[in-house]
């Protein structure tokens, strides 16, 4: 019977159900984790033996930029990314290339070898929702959604600055249905806008060109917004002053304005009772906070500003950092804060394209290598380790490289020796830049990490805190059967035979998606269409008709008619809404 | 020295890659095993015989030599990534021999394609006739051009040579076309013919040698001297040059050398 199996004897590590490295048999019916299979359906279902190696729910990456026209642009611009990592297609998979930046396709194998099942993109624009639905669709297994760029939106500031919350909330819930959009992202709040005139905001309280509104009055409106509607995820934030030395007082001062934002999920969904609450409780969740931990004041007294984003994380409970860090190594960088890029193409002289999504925000790209011998690169490195070991609750934080902006999320493996390993860490002192030891507390830490802390800041924890755990990221009855098999034994685990676990982690013995084995020790063994998941949201139908007359009056300003901004229902293969802030009687004519 | 003998079967239609003509892959193959060696064509996987008359069998590859018994310069990728041995052309070969060659030595008697060593890392690559464009040069994108080992064309070779050459040496006995040289960071590049325009741009460090004409100057240049038959690493200049740094355009303190011989400037 497709998408019923059991696993056998497998030690399994679900933090969200307190399970830590238990001998359990784990039973998946039609794709759905159950508690027991009886009878016809455990006669005919699918044995996987797990005796001696772990087990735990599928991973969940929730931030990567894996789709849309910046990570095609990072594509184009980088054929010496392709030529030397090329894969050939066999019966089942597709073709490929890429390292830093694969093809979508490639993207997918090499996620699903890794045990990964769910993957989010960080950053899509709303005109170029299209493009990033296209290339999600594209992917084959992973089941995706992405984030709608919202912090230097022209309607939003508007409406912001205008003291009119609910009319932006209205705008935001409309955005989110008409992109089919999963979250709210917001990069650079107003210093974006800024960039169109060359410029960029420089601290939380100034005010940007013509909107007039402040980076501070955009995260707390957004942050309200989001809780106003009940969104899945929190607010995504990509901090101002990102990538400046001393960045990390801005950062703080950031994440302090979402303090006491009142947290409300407001999701049509089945929550499960897992034993550790499935819905998130954070205000903001920071997104690669190691390019926002940067301290001292000028790259010549540069140094690991972790200190301060760490104390701010383990003194509060309102935020989700993902570390993004940097493995060393070719990178492409890529994001919607188009000033930070110039500056990182002003230092390096690098390959760097620039774009400007009209009325709504914009990008840069640039091509990169962090080396171990670059005194910067390598406290970079430090400071991505730091965010992770130096924050007590593994609850709070996420293990990411920011894919591709610190490196290739294929690094993942090598991140997860580091943390779990000091001997890892130490091997990497003695060949990096001595800054990496003197310029941050790295060096000084000796916390080695658990499989059951992996298994947090790799599945449990980033499906929290994007609002996906009613079917995500933990192994409870009703949840995706989504599992990952590595072979590797945690009663014999040695950390520091960290070839080993980069191994283990690398391949998966199984990675199982809605109950079907999709790869198998390193080779894609099925390569089923991924769902795509994004949030209707609803707002009152009044002030969304208000807002709509401010929206398509503006729309003689866009290079594209009203009728063709929506994505198109085809765009996406298998829609997985979610309903949110859904009025009790069903709202019609939608 | 065991000597493996390639005789093309007749013209060749959609261009061939062939980076299994290398020693190190033929390496203790018997002739049956070469000629079964599989080569794309297209979107289509043939072996080594389909296009050649394979002769004898090969030993270690070091001690491994492949002559090519006439004219392929519909063959790509001869020699590709090779690391010991030696590989005779005797005729024209097509784009990329010698790409990220290793080691050993590749002589080719006639002309061959573009990308001819390409980020070649070290041996000994001959061309006796002409090349096409970027010889010794970094892939597009990449900055990363040949480090190593040493490229002699006697005849021209055209535009984009040695781009992003960070090691090794390329002698060309005639001409060569545009943006010879750019970015350019180490290593040495003689040119006996003329440039047309772009030698050295945005070039960072290393050595560049013209004795001929320099068509058109590159701009971000400064005139630093004359010198009498100068030294670059063991290879001595004879004539009387003049000597340019450069290119300031890309740096305020480059160690790009430009040497213009003095008759022709």
């Amino acid at each position: 019977m497709p998408g019923t199996m059991v696993i056998r004897n497998g030690f399994v590590f679900d933090p969200l159900n307190e399970i830590d490295g238990e001998i359990k048999d784990i039973f998946i019916k039609d794709g759905k984790i159950v508690e027991d299979l009886k009878g016809g359906d455990l006669r005919d279902a699918k044995v996987i033996d797990a005796k001696g190696r772990t087990v735990m729910p599928g991973g969940v990456d929730s931030h990567s930029h894996v789709a849309g026209a910046k990570v095609n642009g990072g594509r184009m611009m980088c054929p010496e990314d392709r030529y030397k990592w090329v894969t050939k297609k066999t019966d089942l998979t597709h073709s490929g290339s890429g390292n830093t930046v694969p093809s979508v396709y490639i993207q997918g194998y090499d996620y699903a070898k890794m045990g990964y099942t769910t993957v989010f993109e960080a950053a899509m624009p709303p005109m170029e929702a299209r493009h990033t639905h296209e290339e999600m669709r594209n992917t084959p297994i992973l089941d995706m959604g992405g984030y709608l760029v919202l912090g230097n939106n022209w309607f939003i500031m508007r409406y912001l600055k205008e003291g009119n919350i609910e009319k932006a909330a209205a705008y935001t819930a409309w955005m989110m249905r008409t992109h089919k959009a999963y979250g709210i992202k917001c990069v650079n709040p107003a210093g974006v806008e800024n960039w169109g005139w060359g410029k960029n905001v420089s601290s939380l309280d100034e005010p940007n060109i013509h909107f007039g509104i402040t980076p501070r009055e955009v995260i707390h409106g957004l942050a309200e917004i989001n809780e106003m509607l009940g969104m899945p995820m929190s607010l995504h934030l990509h901090a101002n002053n990102l990538g400046h030395p001393g960045c990390w007082e801005t950062t703080q001062d950031s994440l302090e304005v979402t303090h006491g934002v009142k947290v409300k999920c407001n999701m049509d969904v089945e929550w499960q009772k897992t034993k550790i609450d499935p819905q998130r409780n954070q205000s903001v969740y920071l997104a690669h906070a190691q390019f926002n931990s940067f301290g001292g004041t000028s790259w010549g007294d540069f140094e690991s500003g972790a200190k301060g984003i760490v104390d701010y994380v383990n003194n509060t409970d309102h935020v989700v950092i993902d570390n993004g860090a940097v493995p060393f190594g070719p990178a492409t960088v890529m994001t919607g804060d188009g000033p930070a890029i110039h500056h990182l193409y002003k230092l390096t002289g690098n390959k760097w394209s620039n774009k400007d999504i009209e009325l709504e925000c914009g990008s840069g790209i640039l091509s990169f290598n962090y080396l171990k011998a670059n005194p910067v690169h390598s406290v970079e490195w430090a400071i991505g380790l730091e965010l992770l070991l130096l924050v007590n609750d593994p609850w709070k934080t996420i293990l990411t490289t920011d894919h591709p902006n610190g490196g290739p999320f294929t690094k993942y493996p090598q991140l997860i020796t580091w943390i779990m390993s000091k001997k890892a860490r130490d091997a990497t002192f003695a060949e990096c830049h001595k800054w990496a030891q003197d310029r941050s507390s790295l060096g000084g830490c000796d916390r080695e990490m658990t499989l059951y802390d992996i298994a947090i800041l790799t599945r449990a924890n980033p499906a929290r805190t994007v609002g996906i755990a009613h079917r995500k990221g933990h192994l409870g009855a009703g949840a995706d059967g989504d599992v990952t098999i590595y072979d590797f034994d945690p009663t014999k685990l040695e950390v520091n035979d960290y070839t080993k676990i980069i191994r283990g982690f690398q391949n998966a013995a199984y990675t199982i998606k809605d109950g079907e084995v999709v790869a198998q020790d390193g080779q894609v063994k099925s390569v089923p269409h991924g769902r795509t998941f994004f949030s209707e949201a609803h707002m009152d139908e009044g002030i969304e008709k208000e807002m709509l007359k401010d929206v398509k009056e503006w729309f003689k300003y866009y290079t594209l008619g009203f009728a063709n901004y929506p994505v198109p229902d085809k765009y996406i293969r298998n829609p997985s809404p979610v309903q949110v802030n859904k009025p009790i009687e069903a709202i019609v004519g939608r | 020295m065991n000597e493996v003998i390639l005789r093309p079967k007749g013209s060749i239609d959609i261009m061939v890659e062939a980076e299994v003509i290398n020693p190190d892959i033929f390496a203790g193959k018997t002739n049956g095993e070469i000629e079964q060696l599989i080569v794309w064509q297209g979107s289509k996987q043939l072996p080594l015989s389909e296009f050649f008359d394979v002769d004898g069998s090969a030993g270690a590859a070091a001690d491994t030599k492949i002559i090519i018994e006439g004219d392929v310069p519909r063959v790509k990728h001869i020699g590709h990534g090779m690391k010991a041995g030696e590989i005779v052309v005797d005729g024209s070969a097509g784009m990329h021999v010698g790409s990220e060659m290793i080691g050993g030595n590749i002589l080719v008697k006639g002309n061959a394609g573009s990308w001819a060593g390409m980020e070649m890392k070290g041996g000994t690559l001959h061309i006796t006739g002409n090349t096409g464009d970027h010889v010794g040069c970094a892939y597009r994108g990449s900055w990363r051009g040949m480090n190593g080992g040493k490229i002699i064309i006697d005849g021209s070779a055209k535009s984009q040579l040695g781009g992003g050459m960070s090691g090794g040496e390329i002698h060309v006995g005639g001409n060569v076309e545009n943006f010879a040289g750019i970015r350019m960071n180490s290593g040495l590049i003689v040119v006996k013919g003329d440039a047309i325009r772009g030698v050295g741009a945005q070039m960072g460090g290393g050595t560049f040698v013209v004795y001929g004409k320099l068509k058109q100057f590159s701009p971000g240049f400064e005139y630093a001297g004359t010198e009498k038959n100068p030294k670059v690493g063991e290879t001595v200049l004879t004539g009387e040059f003049s000597k340019f740094t450069g290119d300031f355009a890309i740096s305020k303190n480059p160690k790009g050398i430009l040497f213009a011989s003095k008759e022709e400037v």
